[in-house]
């Protein structure tokens, strides 16, 4: 797919939407992107289901992971925001998971990966940060507003440091959604690149074999690498979710 | 030989029950010391290339945002070069307010 023209490298077409689900997909936009969403929510719901389902006193494989991640969130929650953290455990469990599913569904071969699309994860950090505003206006009225003017300093600053923090406020959007979306698209670019090196020297004849070899094995230990970001980067998400909602909460 | 066999029967159970009994304080944050409860702080990636990338995209966002901001408003109101150049300024400010937030001193803990 990627090396169909010996001289160009098509690292970007596995971004592409094609209507999913045959006829009834097409007739209404239901794109892979969307079916893997379905399917990451499922997976998340499924997990849960039939992982608590024994409620054994001693856990099974599946339900061990199921309370581990239960357990995880929670004190994600409470280490983070506080005891209010409590309330937020769900929205956070459902991003977390989500967004985690998302980034390891795409590792996986013929797999598509949502969270690689901007529209998906500003969609994300938008919703996040209209929450936390909305938390922060229902926990503290109009003294919300103080947020962006910190105490000690001089009047006259204000004008200047005032648009400056709502700024700084309003750029969380944007880091949140970028930071997810580039590590994802960028991983995924490289294992492009590098396969269609493969291909590529492994098809220039003896002189290309041994560097064929060599991209395979990057190749290899991005995929390890990969599963490594696709958490971290589900993790990271969350608990800058939770920053901001301490934030939110506490006021500084 | 009995009594030594339940004393130290009964030690064990005590024993045990003192170390469950921790684990489960542990387990419910009771036990732990309160300052130190943070492992890694906030648990953010400390590699390098994490934080450069952290700060590249803390930089970079606030700057996108403050020219969109700045070109918009110059757009609807047809004032071309005034809001970008003001934005601009603003959203370079911006972006090393987040940095500093990020990295400064007495903020370790984010």
């Amino acid at each position: 797919m990627a090396a169909s023209s010996s001289s160009s490298i098509d690292a970007l077409s596995q971004f592409q939407l094609h209507p999913s689900l045959g006829l009834i997909g097409a007739s209404v936009n239901f794109t892979q992107s969307n079916l893997f969403m379905v399917i990451a929510g499922a997976l998340v719901l499924a997990l849960l289901y039939y992982g608590m389902r024994p409620r054994a006193m001693v856990p099974g494989r599946l339900q061990a992971a199921a309370e581990l991640s239960y357990e995880f969130i929670q004190s994600m929650c409470v280490d983070t925001i506080g005891p209010e953290g409590r309330r937020f455990f769900p929205f956070v469990f459902t991003l977390f998971f989500f967004i985690l599913f998302g980034n390891l569904l795409g590792v996986w071969p013929y797999d598509f990966t949502f969270t690689s699309h901007i529209a998906v994860t500003l969609a994300m950090a938008l919703f996040v940060v209209c929450m936390v505003t909305v938390v922060a206006l229902r926990l503290h009225g109009l003294h919300f507003f103080s947020y962006f003017m910190p105490a000690g300093v001089p009047k006259a600053l204000a004008p200047l440091l005032i648009p400056i923090e709502i700024l700084s406020y309003l750029s969380r959007i944007i880091s949140l959604s970028v930071r997810l979306f580039a590590n994802m698209m960028a991983g995924h670019v490289m294992l492009e690149v590098f396969g269609a090196f493969v291909v590529m020297l492994g098809s220039a004849g003896l002189l290309g074999i041994v560097p064929a070899g060599v991209s395979l094995a990057v190749n290899v230990a991005l995929i390890g690498f990969e599963i490594l970001v696709a958490s971290l980067q589900a993790y990271v998400f969350a608990i800058l979710t939770c920053i901001y909602l301490h934030d939110a909460v506490h006021l500084h | 030989m009995s009594g030594t066999d339940g004393g130290s029967g009964g030690n064990g159970g005590g024993d045990s029950f003192d170390s469950r009994l921790r684990a489960a304080r542990e387990r419910q944050g009771l036990g732990r010391p309160p300052a130190s409860g943070r492992p890694g702080a906030g648990g953010l990636p400390t590699s390098a290339l994490g934080v450069g990338l952290r700060v590249a995209v803390e930089l970079v966002s606030a700057l996108a945002l403050a020219v969109a901001i700045g070109w918009g408003l110059d757009r609807w109101l047809r004032t071309a070069p005034v809001f970008m150049a003001l934005f601009v300024l603003l959203g370079g400010a911006a972006g090393v307010l987040n940095v500093w937030r990020l990295m400064g001193p007495g903020r370790q803990a984010r």
